[in-house]
């Protein structure tokens, strides 16, 4: 039989407060296989590790169980610790007796009682324990980013800057994302594309970028280290070896369909450029519009191409790309306008949302940087903006704060009072939110330099009488009803996750939370990564939030996959549910329910194979197993059975 | 379908119109619709106070009713009715210990309500329910050229928890008004309070709602205003003349319960209503349309 210390942890009082640590050690002592107990007042610290050390060797030890948090905190920190006595870390186990004992209960006496039980049946566990030695793994060392925002460029440029390939793709004709259609940034004021496209020029020369636009991922299989993706590129129907990106054909293009660029309120033609400065800076056909593969005449682009770039053969392919890691940085849209009936969403043309009017404030916007409204043109003289539509609104539409719009909103007031000096500005709001180095001086700027009137309360209804926008609204402050007749108001629209995202992260198998934004693997110690491992979440994707923090957690990123890509195999846990190939009769009820495509059947020899890279652990096949045949690593049934008559034993 | 029906004191005396159009045209829908024998006044209003006890006794009394009719639809018409009704379910349900009092206060009943045995249903949803196809099948591809401004008022729309749709934003009302081949008009006031009872004590405030109400559907270009309540229907109807008589610039409109158009929709005969109960004579306007 193994000789198994216990060690018991006091936590300070987070344990022994609750947790009789005494009778715990008393207790313990008559277990079998338990030759040696002691406790500690914090088994993590130098000493506690020491002391385990010291007794492995003088005790001659073969099996650990540390009475302590629970092992998501320090199994790794102990596992470590004994591994270094000399034993095999897979025989060290933590009995959970702060979160699962001393923290949820109240009474000592039970307490203690359950304390024990909890100890016992892990020792139970760990003389059945095996020694397991960690599955190594090969690590490709190339990486793929899915959205060409400024998150996803970000991660590209700091990946790539440190010596590795990265595959960019972006489902748009050009890289930029939404920040390609901003105005200026807040708190500074500065052009976002004068900051923006430096970076987007570095990804298209960066030799270890390698760029696919107008491209989706349409499928992932494989593992962290390992994984294949197949990524669509739609057909440009131009040929980028031979275009130059001179514009003739734009220019010629006959069919004029609305610019999505400008939120509609400015055309472009079936053969586009996104933007002017759009990287890859070469125009691509929309094929919905285009009035030759609509009608199957006209081809006026190709005969004004001077290089015979036109190709209206070319089709979707689909390529096939190995990477190691994911960084998902796919951003975000607004919720729509329409879903404010209350507010002419959708109904009236100058209720706009926050988006909207960035282009109607960027120089290269539909109106040059001229706040003119969308219905007639006229500069708007009194502009409404209101803030939490569709946010901070659980009963109607979302519960959770969009965190840009105090911001971008005070800028858009007082970008406006800029350009239309005579203007009036209102904001509705819940509150400002002003949380960021300099952001607090600039809401104060906009009300004591620009005069921006703000009102605390929410606006009820928008509606149209005598041409103009009148908007019902109350002040919390002086608890009145407000009515302002406004030329135009402005949405600051929940911020959502993009649209087409959520077909991907199921397709990646990662979680998302209630909102359908993406969950971290731990929100504060782990927030750039997903529960899978070797995939990344940056931006928006992840939850709303401004360009500074979309750019940190970009570097984050990058910097966790040249981590990894450093080294030259991955560690993988050898807790894995593997095959008993004599029970097996390979009916394939586990391959069925594997999360993970880590299970086939093997044909030949009518049995069950488990790719060990890919399988988790999750259990899900042992518990579907009719025959015992899967079994996992050291959680084997005839380890749960003994544990479960070590808690039940009198 | 089969569903009782509680009408409630306004729809056999004032709101007949809105009982008479209704019944009409749920037998053309092949609903059958049977009065429950025995009914009682809802309550009229909902009381606020949870300990007094005695003014939820007047709905219960009703309900047991309608459980003992055997029915699992009961179909109300009055939006005060449907409101007082439902949250008396609902205060039932959630409320075990005091459903017991009542229980044992109600010797006579020998029926126990509890909360789930019928639903209490309002005609929009009514209406849903049937489907659009069914309706379609009774009205035709015809459109009747008539913009009408569907007015909510708030006893179907608040509180949420016995809401028929959005208190913000619903469109039940346009829906099945567009159904039955009508052009609902959108204007901003549809859910606008129209006053309601400080029409005893506060009539100038009801005026200044109806006047807002009213102005906003003209402008909004409807030839009608509908309503599904009783007392909206006073306050915008009746205080409408008075406001008209007083001032010779203000514009009137006619209001109709919603079932007087969509049994006209519905190719029912106009006759069937007392249009002596209208302040503003909707008559003029039918007689334009060409609908009478």
């Amino acid at each position: 039989m193994k000789r198994i210390g216990v060690f018991v942890c006091h936590c300070g009082i987070n344990i022994a407060g609750t947790v009789d640590i005494k009778r715990v050690v008393e207790a313990v002592k008559n277990f079998p296989g338990v030759v040696y107990v002691e406790d500690y007042k914090y088994m993590c610290s130098d000493p506690g590790q020491n002391l385990i050390r010291e007794k492995i060797k003088s005790e001659k030890l073969d099996g650990v169980v540390i009475a302590a948090c629970s092992p998501t905190l320090h199994e790794k920190t102990f596992r470590n610790t004994v591994s270094q006595a000399g034993i095999n870390p897979y025989n060290c186990e933590i009995a959970n007796i702060r979160e699962q004992c001393s923290w949820v209960h109240t009474n000592m006496e039970e307490a203690t009682e359950k304390a024990i039980r909890i100890v016992k049946s892990i020792v139970a566990k760990t003389l059945l324990d095996e020694s397991l030695v960690p599955i190594k793994s090969p690590v490709v060392k190339r990486a793929l980013v899915v959205g060409g925002g400024i998150a996803g460029i970000q991660a590209a440029l700091n990946i790539a800057n440190s010596g590795y390939e990265v595959v960019l793709v972006e489902k748009e004709p050009s890289i930029g994302g939404r920040m390609a259609q901003f105005s200026e940034t807040f708190p500074t004021l500065d052009c976002a594309q004068c900051i923006l496209t430096p970076k987007m020029v570095d990804v298209a020369s960066n030799e270890n970028i390698k760029l696919l636009t107008y491209s989706e991922v349409v499928d992932v299989s494989g593992s962290v280290g390992n994984f294949k993706v197949k990524i669509k590129k739609k057909a440009k129907s131009v040929d980028y070896e031979k275009c130059t990106g001179c514009g003739i054909c734009v220019e010629k293009c006959p069919v004029k369909v609305p610019n999505e660029f400008d939120r509609g309120m400015s055309e472009r033609k079936a053969i586009y450029t996104q933007f002017p400065q759009a990287v890859p800076n070469k125009p691509v056909i929309d094929r919905e519009n285009c009035t030759y593969f609509q009608k199957g005449k006209c081809r006026l682009c190709e005969r004004v191409c001077p290089f015979g770039a036109i190709d209206f053969e070319q089709e979707d392919e689909v390529i096939e790309e190995e990477v190691g890691a994911i960084v998902l940085a796919t951003g975000y849209e607004l919720y729509d306008v329409s879903n404010m009936g209350e507010y002419g969403g959708g109904e009236l043309e100058d209720v706009i949302d926050g988006l909207t009017f960035e282009r109607l404030l960027s120089s290269s916007g539909p109106t040059s940087g001229e706040v003119r409204r969308p219905s007639d043109g006229k500069v708007p003289k009194t502009v409404v903006f209101v803030k939490c539509v569709g946010s901070r609104d659980p009963e109607h539409h979302f519960p959770y704060c969009s965190k840009v719009c105090c911001m971008y909103t005070t800028k858009h007031a007082m970008l406006y009072k800029h350009r239309v000096p005579d203007g009036k500005a209102y904001i509705f709001y819940m509150d400002v939110r002003t949380a960021g180095k300099g952001y607090e001086e600039f809401y104060q700027r906009a009300q004591e330099e620009d005069g921006v009137i703000y009102l605390r309360g929410k606006v009820s209804k928008i509606y149209k009488s005598d041409g103009k926008l009148i908007v019902d609204g109350f002040d919390t402050l002086t608890g009145r009803k407000v009515q302002v007749e406004a030329d135009m108001v402005v949405l600051a629209m929940a911020i959502r996750p993009s649209s087409g995202a959520e077909k991907l992260f199921n397709l990646l198998k990662v979680s998302t939370d209630a909102n359908g934004f993406l969950t971290e693997a731990h929100p504060k110690l782990r927030p750039v990564e997903s529960l899978t491992a070797g995939i990344f979440l940056v931006g928006c994707a992840q939850g709303p939030k401004d360009i500074p923090d979309s750019v940190s957690q970009a570097n984050a990123a990058a910097s966790m996959i040249s981590v990894m890509f450093s080294q030259d195999y991955l560690i993988h846990e050898p807790i894995i549910t593997g095959v008993n190939e004599d029970l097996c009769s390979g009916c394939g009820i586990c391959v069925a329910v594997c999360p993970y495509d880590a299970r086939k059947i093997n044909r030949e020899k009518g049995t069950v194979e488990v790719n060990e890279i890919l399988c988790e652990a999750c259990g899900a096949c042992a518990a579907a197993c009719p025959s015992g045949a899967a079994q996992q690593k050291n959680l084997t049934d005839r380890q749960i059975i003994s544990m479960i008559k070590a808690i039940l034993e009198e | 379908m089969e569903v009782s029906y509680y009408p409630g004191c306004t729809l056999k005396t004032n709101g007949k119109n809105f009982e008479v159009t209704t019944l009409k045209l749920l037998e053309k829908l092949d609903v059958d619709v049977k009065e429950l024998e025995e009914w009682y006044c809802c309550g009229v209003t909902f009381s606020q106070s949870e300990e007094n006890l005695i003014q939820k006794v007047a709905p219960i009394r009703t309900l047991v009713k309608a459980k003992e009719a055997g029915r699992k639809k009961l179909l109300v018409l009055c939006a005060m009715c449907y409101n007082t009704l439902k949250r008396a379910v609902k205060f039932i349900k959630d409320n075990p210990d005091k459903r017991d009092v009542i229980h044992d206060f109600m010797d006579r009943e020998s029926t126990k309500y509890f909360g789930d045995e019928v639903e209490i249903i309002d005609l929009l949803s009514l209406l849903k329910l049937i489907g659009r196809e069914k309706i379609r099948e009774v009205v035709g591809d015809k459109r009747l050229n008539l913009k009408v401004a569907g007015y909510y008022g708030c006893m179907l729309l608040r509180p949420r928890d016995i809401a028929i749709d959005s208190e913000t934003n619903p469109t039940l009302l346009e829906e099945m008004l567009e159904n039955f081949g009508l052009s609902p008009v959108y204007f901003p006031f549809r859910v606008e309070c129209c006053g309601s009872y400080q029409i005893l004590n506060n009539s100038d405030f009801v005026r200044k709602q109806t006047r807002l109400i009213v102005s906003s559907a003209i402008e909004n270009g409807a030839d009608f205003i509908v309503t599904l309540c009783p007392l909206c229907f006073y306050n915008l109807d009746e205080v409408q003349k008075e406001i008209a008589e007083e001032d010779s610039a203000f514009k009137t409109i006619p209001v109709m319960y919603i079932s007087q158009l969509l049994s006209i929709a519905a190719g029912i005969s106009p006759e069937i209503n007392d249009f002596n109960l209208h302040s503003i004579d909707p008559r003029p306007v039918l007689r334009e349309k060409g609908l009478l």
